[in-house]
This record gives structure tokens, sequence and C-alpha cells, in this order.
């Protein structure tokens, strides 16, 4: 590594000087080696907390969803929290991995394929929500329009609830999809590094004969480049009909055309902080420091700060217009959110997304890991309170003081919403296991960035040939001349 | 099918990048180039045409919008009309949502689709790949059709422009 120069005016996206091979090495190493005794015991309290989480899902489809603490006023509370909650946080991998990815943020390749597998997992706790709130979660391909013998009764498509079916499986297949694509040359690494058993026989048929060749690697690029272009619009759309579920009500607190902006911004906004709480985890326990850098985690505190700020004007905007208004019932509404019964949960809201972001415009702060950490177990806490506020606060005060009711939840719905981070944590568990969970092909790229060579060529090799640019251009324009990876 | 060729290995994306120049200026017929990651640059070094996934992608939205546009009117409006909240049948704005929704899925599911066909990947494909490139070697292979003596030329001008080590095999194609 002797002869690296490292550029003026860019710092490298990978903190050590890694050759291409090293660099396999290292991210496929934890598939390779037995678990050591921590994962394990991550494992068997996830699986713990999953399995008591299927046994009340079984008691409460069993008896029937009356064991839920829901009443005639407030028909909607805890599950549809969740739910929202959950696909909120499930849109951070598809923004890293698409949006970014349009915008030419290199940083992202070490942090797109835990996200969107983070993603996918979110959406999979996110979707049994409603299914359970069916009651008779067998009958939930009702749902789908499928010719019947009830004379074909189709589904109404008039309904943002049925909008959101199709929005959460499109979202979820085209994030499947997309994450899979992402992983098929990483799945012929991991085949061409193992040895004749198991392991080379699964990834030979999950790597689908991937070669390398750049015949294919080209026209690879030009299917990625349209699944980010696909899936930018996609994100945008799922939280959007998700909120559409409340703006199209005639609700107070609910009946707003901020809707759809402010749920995008808030889901975005949780969705890097679940990802920042679990890859401040990762990157300590794998050593992956120098792959998901100080830098990496800075970047991602500052998608915070600006969603949340998205967020708190969202909040800004709700107030000013329920005055503003002059509609006594929506001005009713935010004055109980804010004094009424559940003040204490509307606080903590504002605490948790409008003040605690704030911390992170000192630079000491967004360079702590560990204040990090903190800040995004406040912030995913707050974001849960957002839908929790939203959906209770507006519904147990309605227009009929005579209906007026309050709303806790059992330790049912408590323990099912628990229970979906044991599935949570189960599925990422097993991925780190399985899978590589940085993106080896897309890494090796950005190897070289910042340092006037690419990974292998490191090592002392012949000279170039003459017509190369190293003949002919001084040393250090060539950091800038060989560049093919320009960035923004 | 497979096809003979001379391969090239080496160590770094610039070596693979300039010898690619080279012997296609020298007049020699590429079989392909094997990369552990997409190399930028290495389609105009080949001289790859531009992909028409594009157009399968475009097709494939359009395809998917205008079924889904076709079952929402058929459903609300011919086979079973339905008065919700006094709407009219053809509420289109409220058609759009799952009409998009179908348009991405369509597009996305038809374009990987179509690429998998066309590059030929599927399970149980028994293509192995050259030894390294997916680690961190870079091949170059050669088609083999010319006179040995040729060969061996072909062989010098990659190894003047850094491969590290030179193989005549067959691959598959």
């Amino acid at each position: 590594m002797s002869h690296q120069h490292l550029s003026p005016l860019r710092v490298p996206l990978v903190s050590e000087a890694r050759s291409l091979g090293q660099l396999t090495e290292e991210i496929c190493a934890p598939m390779e080696r037995a678990p050591t005794w921590r994962w394990w015991a991550a494992f068997a309290v996830a699986v713990s907390i999953l399995g008591t989480g299927a046994g009340i899902v079984a008691y409460q489809v069993g008896t029937g969803i009356g064991v839920w603490g829901l009443n005639k006023t407030v028909g909607w509370a805890f599950d549809i929290t969740n739910f929202v909650f959950w696909v909120g946080i499930g849109h951070a991998g598809t923004l890293i991995s698409a949006i970014l990815f349009l915008f030419r943020q290199k940083w992202r390749t070490s942090i797109n394929r835990a996200a969107e597998a983070m993603t996918l997992f979110a959406v999979m706790c996110a979707a049994l929500f409603p299914v359970i709130h069916m009651g008779r979660p067998w009958l939930a391909f009702w749902v789908l329009p499928y010719p019947n013998s009830r004379g074909s009764l189709w589904v109404n498509f008039r309904s943002p609830l049925l909008w959101d079916v199709f929005a959460i499986s499109t979202y979820f297949t085209v994030s499947a999809v997309f994450w899979y694509v992402g992983l098929i040359p990483d799945l012929a690494t991991v085949r061409d590094r193992a040895k004749a058993g198991l392991r080379k026989a699964v990834f030979k048929v999950l790597s689908l004969g991937w070669t390398g060749s750049h015949r294919t690697w080209s026209r690879y690029e030009t299917v990625y480049l349209l699944l980010a272009g696909l899936a930018t619009p996609l994100v945008l759309s799922v939280h959007t009909i998700v909120s559409m579920d409340f703006a199209t009500s005639v609700i107070p607190g609910w009946h707003t055309t901020i809707f759809p902006p402010y749920f995008v911004a808030g889901a975005v906004f949780s969705g890097f902080a679940m990802v920042l709480t679990l890859m401040i985890i990762t990157r300590v326990v794998l050593g992956y420091e120098h792959l998901i850098t100080i830098r990496h985690l800075e970047n991602m505190t500052k998608v915070i700060i600006v969603t949340g700020g998205l967020v708190s004007l969202a909040y800004g905007t709700e107030v000013f217009v329920a005055w503003y208004s002059g509609n006594p019932y929506e001005r009713f509404a935010f004055l109980n959110r804010a004094f009424g019964p559940y003040a204490w949960a509307y606080w903590t809201m504002v605490t948790c997304n409008v003040v605690s972001p704030h911390l992170f415009w000192f630079k000491k702060v967004r360079t702590s890991p560990a204040a990090i950490f903190a800040l995004s177990l406040v912030i995913n806490v707050g974001m849960w309170f957002e839908r929790f506020v939203i959906i209770v606060t507006s519904l147990h005060r309605d227009f009929l003081p005579s209906s007026w009711s309050m709303y806790t939840p059992t330790m049912v719905e408590v323990g099912t919403f628990i229970g979906t981070f044991g599935l949570f944590f189960t599925l990422f568990l097993l991925f780190v296991r399985v899978l590589p969970i940085i993106s080896i092909g897309e890494v090796k790229s950005v190897l070289g960035f910042a340092r006037d060579t690419h990974g292998g060529a490191a090592a002392p090799g012949p000279r170039r040939p003459a017509h190369s640019a190293a003949e002919v251009l001084p040393a250090p324009a060539l950091a800038l001349a060989t560049r093919k990876d320009v960035p923004v | 099918m497979s096809a003979r060729v001379l391969v090239g290995y080496f160590d770094s994306e610039e070596k693979v990048l300039d010898a690619t120049r080279a012997v296609r200026e020298a007049g020699y017929a590429l079989h392909d180039v094997y990369t552990p990651y997409a190399v930028h640059g290495l389609d105009e070094a080949m001289g790859l045409k531009s992909s028409r996934l594009t157009w399968v992608c475009f097709g494939g939205g359009l395809l998917g919008g205008s079924l889904a546009l076709a079952l929402e009117l058929y459903t609300s409006v011919v086979s079973w009309p339905l008065n919700v909240g006094g709407k009219p049948f053809n509420s289109f704005p409220a058609f759009v949502p799952v009409a998009f929704e179908l348009t991405v899925l369509f597009a996305a599911l038809i374009t990987v689709g179509s690429f998998l066909a066309r590059v030929k990947l599927f399970p149980g494909n028994r293509r192995v790949a050259l030894p390294r490139v997916t680690d961190d070697r870079f091949a170059i292979a050669l088609e083999a059709r010319e006179a040995p003596s040729e060969a061996s030329i072909a062989e010098e001008l990659l190894r003047r422009h850094g491969a590290v080590e030179t193989a005549r095999m067959e691959v598959a194609s």
C-alpha cells in the first residue's frame, strides 16, 4: 500500500485501505464462521419473543379481537398505530437504495443491503396487523379482486384501504426483487468461495449462474437504474396512500390535505432512526467500523435533521390551520391533543420528534455512535407516539360528547406489538448470518474512491503502458484524471 | 454451448480497461470481459450498445397501467356497478392509486424477468465463473479462432497490457 495517494479533495468512503480480496474476505467472514455466543444469546431472546407473540396472535384469532381494548368510539387504535409505525420504518431502505442511488450518493453502498433487508422485515411486521384486525385472517384473500361465486362481487376500488392493499403488496414485491437483484453478484461471490457442500449447492441455485460477464453487468446496471427509478415514486406513494386511510375520512384531525407529505417525511425520519439503531450495533459487533464509517452515520443524522424539520413544520401547520380554519371541531381536536387526557402522549411526541433531532446540529453528537444510538431510540419512540396521537386522540372525543370515551391497550395488544419486534429481530439476525450484509460488488467499486488506485492495484505490479495517463500526467493530476466515479 | 477462448487475467480495473481498448484496437474479437464489480467505462471500451431493456420497462409499465384501469372500469362500471356514497360509477381519480401501483409492479417484474431471460440467468444454471473473477480478478476472453501463432501474438499483447496470467480454455457462451 506504499504508493497510495489520497485525494486532496475527497474523503475515502472506505476509511482503511483494503484490496478487493481483503474486502471479499471481510464481508463473507461472518457467514462462514460459527455463530458467536452473543449471536446465539440475541437469537434466543428474539425467537422467544417471536414465539410468545405467535401464541398471543393465536389466542386473539381463536377468541376474537374483542380481547383488544377497542370500544364503539375508538375503533382503530393500537394495531393501526403499529401498522403505520412499521410501514414507516420500511421506508428508509428503499430511500437509501433507490433515491440515494439516483442522486449518486456513493456512501449508500455500505448500508443499502442491510437497510433493504430491514425494509422487507418491517413491511412483513406491518402487514400482520391489518390481517389480524380482519378477525378472520383465513379470509384475507377477499381483499383481492378475483372472479367469485357471489355474483362476482368485486372489491371497492374507491376505498383507500384497498389502495393500501395494492400499495403495500407492490412495495413488498418490488423491494424484494430490487434486493434480490442487488444480491445476485454477491451470491456468486459466496458460491465461488464455498467448498463443496450445502452452502455451495444453495448459493449455486440462488446465484442463477452469474459469471461476472460484463455483457451481463452492463444490462444489470441498466436494470438496477430502472428499478431505482421505479422504486422512488413507489416509496413516496406507499406512505401517501397510508395517510389517505385517514385523510379521506371526515374525522377532525385526520381530514387534512397535508397528510401525504407529512406522513412520507415522518416515515423517512423514523426509518433512518431504525437504520441507525441497527447499523450502530452491527458495525461494532462485526467489526465493520471502516466500512460503515462515522461519516455514514453522520450523513444519516443529517437526513434526520431535515426530515425532523419537515415533521415539525407539519405539526406546526396542522395547529395553525386548526386555528385559522375557524372550524370548531378541528380546533377542539388539536386543543384536546395538546391539553386533553392524552396530553402526555402528545408532549412525548413533540419532545422526541421536534426537540431531540436538534441535538444533531452539534458535530460532537453527530460523530458519537453512543449519542446517535440513544437519539435514534428516542426518535423511534417519538414516531410511534405520533401515530398513536393521530389515531387515538382524533377518535376518542368525537362529534357527540355523549359517546366520548378513553382507550387503553390490553396486554394482548401490547404483546402482539412486542411480538413483531421478535419477528423483526429474528429475521434480521438470520440475515446477518446467512447473507453478505454489505454489498460486496458495490463497495468494491468505491474502494478506490479518493485513492489513486483501485483496491487490488495497490500491490506492486508491472508499469502501466506508455499511453496510459500515468506516463503523461503528473501524480496529483492522476488522482483526478483516472477517476471514473465522479461524485456529485 | 461453449466457445474456445484465450483468457487474460488482470488485477486491477485500470489495467483491464486499458487492455480491453488495446485488444479491440488491434482488431481481436472480444468474447467477453469478466469483472468482480460493474467497471464504469468498460461499456465504451468493449463497444457495447446501450440496453433496450428501458423500452421493455416502459412497455411493462404501460401494460400494467392499462390492465389495472381496465380491471377497475370493468368491475366498478360494467360488471357490478355499486353506488358508494353517491360517487359516480366511473370515479376515475379514485382509480389512479391502484393503476399507479400496478404500473410499477408490472414494469419492475417484466424488466427483471426480461433481463434474467436475456442474460440467461436461472436457477439450476450450470455455468461456472472463471477463477477469482467474482473475488478480485478481472479477465478478458478473446475468441480464439486464429491460428496458434496468432494466438501467441494476442497473448503477448495481453501480457504487455498487464495480464498477470493467460490461459486457453472453453467457456459457456
